[in-house]
């Protein structure tokens, strides 16, 4: 049971690290391995705001998801456009992409360095909680429930609202999305800001149970990128799957083996993965 | 003014920033001052400011610079037989890798040629790079660097010297601890130890198997975890399972701070509970409060002392933030040191100022130093938080260490 809770939490936290890369990637096409500088300013910002001005985190995020929209537009309106348009295909598109958030990624840890280098650490929430029998910590319990809202609330919109089938148009075929009057780039954006803004806040909610520094963005891009691989690009549902799959396996060998093979076991989680399904859970295999 | 103008912080700017120095220098104050400004001391730096370690050095190098060298500049520079010369800073970031701090380096040395070097952050850094600091002739005042080589290391790099004490101590400090508290009755024998999957952390693990073993301890739950782990609980509520008397965790900040919130979370009952390194950061009290009231952790300080008192003070008033409870002092203790030989051998030298280090001791803010072999056996092992403030208790040669207080709850 604690394995099966703990897990649970452990793969929420996971969704949220992944869930904003699965929009940016399956949509807009843009591999942004800037994702988990992203998600080291949206906790700088909650420590900053929780230190100075005893802000709670919560409050932050509701702050941080308008501000990390608009941030992220910018970013494609402005830097990855010109890439867009020059791409003469998808693949080009990716590997362009890849370049610039990389670069990206190192001028935002330079500039939270210049903010603060040393660790963000606070205690929010940071009692214990009883879930059926086992105990949690009540803030990673609260991040789990946010996890579960904001999939919630993005797999509706995906799937029951007209941008959303938009969206998923743009995922599913860009150029025969175009055909039928949908205008790619204005979806790609609003995909790239909407998945920017949910790893903000999820930055957020991890900083109030996991002590992050500026340079720890990348730990949290590798694994947003397993899961974004694993659960299949462009799905939503995949990434989920994918993230609490790993927190549970993760959890079940610290519990029952060693600690010591977390890593191991969610690195060999991901090569079943792509070496029996390679386009992931729920990918579609590429035509 | 004139102290703003000798810290070089970005190297990449360094030369136009000088000719705009110089070209102003010139227009208000004429060639006297220019000349001044040629005169000076160079001194290098590299450590990470970004990376895995960066998080630390932040706290405990860096700030240590800056208070040394604005100190140093504002009682007009180092003295040397020709007068005073002004310190000229110049720092690289390592990235935490090993590589790039050793290009920072050999570029300090042909194409900056700084006079000195002040020592790299963290075991690995220091061991990895006294090669090319040997190799340049640059006296190596080594502070974050714990192991048990320093024999070894020290016969074959003569400009190594070591200050804060080696792995064995390091545990010995811990076992020494658990001894006194089980023999007064506060704590069995049952032991819970974890260890940070690298190289520090699985150094002091192998080192402590035994030791903690010979001293008649049993150890109930003995697993290492990856840095970087992002649920620790599995750790900690495997550890309280093993209803150990002792919780021991050879970690790193950011599992320091992991581990004790879980602990707190599963009330993790023990007598006696230490985490490592980080333990001592002014951070670790202002996440916790008053809860890790009792918590034991590496290194200490004697807080109590005038000289203590005002170097806290000093550090709070230059760097705007407060140093921890261990390592700071010993880094800030490195440069007096080098400053000290610099200042008695009267000229930039460094062959000479490493023989002066090795001759001669030094009036620190840590008492007198001196290197036997080219180590310093005056150094703290195991620190304590005591209502709101980290205080050395186990040392080796140290006075002030204050009483063991026994762990009672997370309150």
């Amino acid at each position: 049971m604690d394995i099966l809770i703990s897990g649970l939490l452990l793969g929420g936290t996971y969704v949220l690290i992944a869930m904003g890369l699965n929009l940016q990637y399956g949509v807009a096409r843009i591999m942004n391995l800037a994702n988990g500088e992203m998600i080291v300013l949206g906790a700088l910002a909650s420590f900053w705001v929780f230190t100075t001005a005893s802000v709670s985190p919560i409050f932050t995020v509701v702050l941080i998801f308008p501000v990390a929209l608009l941030g992220n537009w910018l970013v494609y309106r402005y830097l990855l456009i010109p890439l867009v348009r020059r791409a003469k295909n998808q693949g080009q598109l990716e590997v362009d992409s890849i370049l610039a958030t990389f670069g990206m990624s190192f001028i935002l840890v330079g500039i939270v360095v210049s903010i603060n280098g040393e660790y963000f650490t606070y205690s929010f929430l940071a009692s214990p909680f009883e879930v059926l029998g086992s105990t949690v910590a009540l803030n990673r319990l609260v991040a789990f429930v946010f996890a579960v809202v904001i999939a919630l609330v993005l797999y509706l919109w995906l799937n029951r609202s007209r941008a959303g089938m938009a969206v998923r148009a743009v995922s599913v075929n860009s150029a025969s999305a175009r055909l039928v009057g949908i205008n790619v780039e204005k979806v790609s954006a609003l995909a790239f800001a909407i998945g920017g803004a949910v790893t903000a806040v999820a930055g957020v909610l991890i900083s109030t149970f996991i002590t992050l520094d500026a340079s720890v963005g990348v730990m949290f891009t590798m694994k947003a990128l397993i899961i974004v691989i694993m659960g299949g690009v462009g799905d939503i549902r995949g990434a989920i799957i994918a993230a609490l799959i790993l927190g549970l396996v993760e959890t079940a060998v610290a519990t029952l083996i060693d600690p010591g093979l977390t890593l191991a076991a969610a690195y060999l989680i991901f090569l079943l993965v792509l070496l029996f399904r390679p386009q992931g859970l729920f990918g579609k295999p590429q035509t | 003014m004139i102290k703003a103008r000798m810290i070089k912080t970005n190297p990449t700017f360094s030369v136009r920033k000088l000719v705009r120095q110089l070209g102003s220098a010139v227009l208000i104050a004429g060639l006297a001052f220019t000349a001044q400004a040629a005169d000076t001391i160079k001194i290098g730096a590299v450590a990470p400011k970004t990376g895995p370690l960066a998080g630390g050095a932040t706290v405990t190098q860096w700030p240590n610079v800056q208070l040394w060298v604005e100190e140093v500049n504002a009682r007009g520079g180092l003295k040397l037989k020709d007068g005073q010369r002004m310190i000229e800073l110049i720092e690289y970031d390592d990235k935490t890798n090993p590589g790039e701090h050793i290009k920072a380096v050999q570029r300090l040395a042909t194409q900056d040629k700084v006079d000195f070097i002040i020592a790299p952050y963290g075991t690995g850094f220091n061991v990895a790079a006294a090669p090319i600091y040997a190799k340049y002739g640059y006296p190596q005042i080594a502070v974050s660097a714990i192991t048990d080589k320093m024999d070894e290391l020290t016969a074959r790099y003569p400009g190594l010297f070591f200050t804060l004490g080696t792995t064995t101590s390091f545990v010995n400090g811990v076992k020494d601890i658990l001894v006194d508290m089980r023999e007064s009755g506060k704590i069995g024998n049952k032991v819970a130890m974890v260890n940070v999957a690298d190289a520090f952390g699985i150094e002091l693990a192998e080192a402590a198997r035994p030791i903690f073993t010979d001293a008649g301890f049993e150890l109930v739950y003995d697993n290492s975890y990856p840095l970087g782990t992002p649920d620790l609980s599995p750790i900690i509520k495997g550890a309280k399972d093993a209803a150990p008397d002792a919780f021991v965790a050879w970690s790193y900040p950011p599992d320091t701070f992991g581990l004790t919130e879980q602990a707190i979370i599963e009330d993790l009952d023990v007598g006696a509970y230490y985490t490592a390194v980080a333990t001592c950061f002014p951070a670790f009290a202002g996440k916790f409060g008053s809860k890790i009231d009792g918590v034991l952790g590496a290194g200490g300080v004697n807080p109590d002392t005038d000289k203590m008192k005002d170097y806290f003070a000093k550090h709070k008033e230059i760097t705007g933030k407060d140093a921890d409870g261990w390592a700071s002092a010993n880094t800030y203790v490195s440069m007096q040191i080098l400053e000290q030989a610099i200042e008695g051998v009267g000229e930039v030298d460094r062959e000479k100022v490493t023989q002066y280090i090795k001759d001669n001791a030094f009036d620190t803010i840590m008492g007198e130093i001196s290197f036997e072999n080219q180590v310093s056996n005056k150094f703290w092992t195991v620190g304590q938080w005591q209502d709101g403030v980290y205080r050395g208790v186990a040392s080796s040669n140290m006075e002030g260490a204050a009483e063991i207080k026994q762990k009672s709850g997370w309150n």
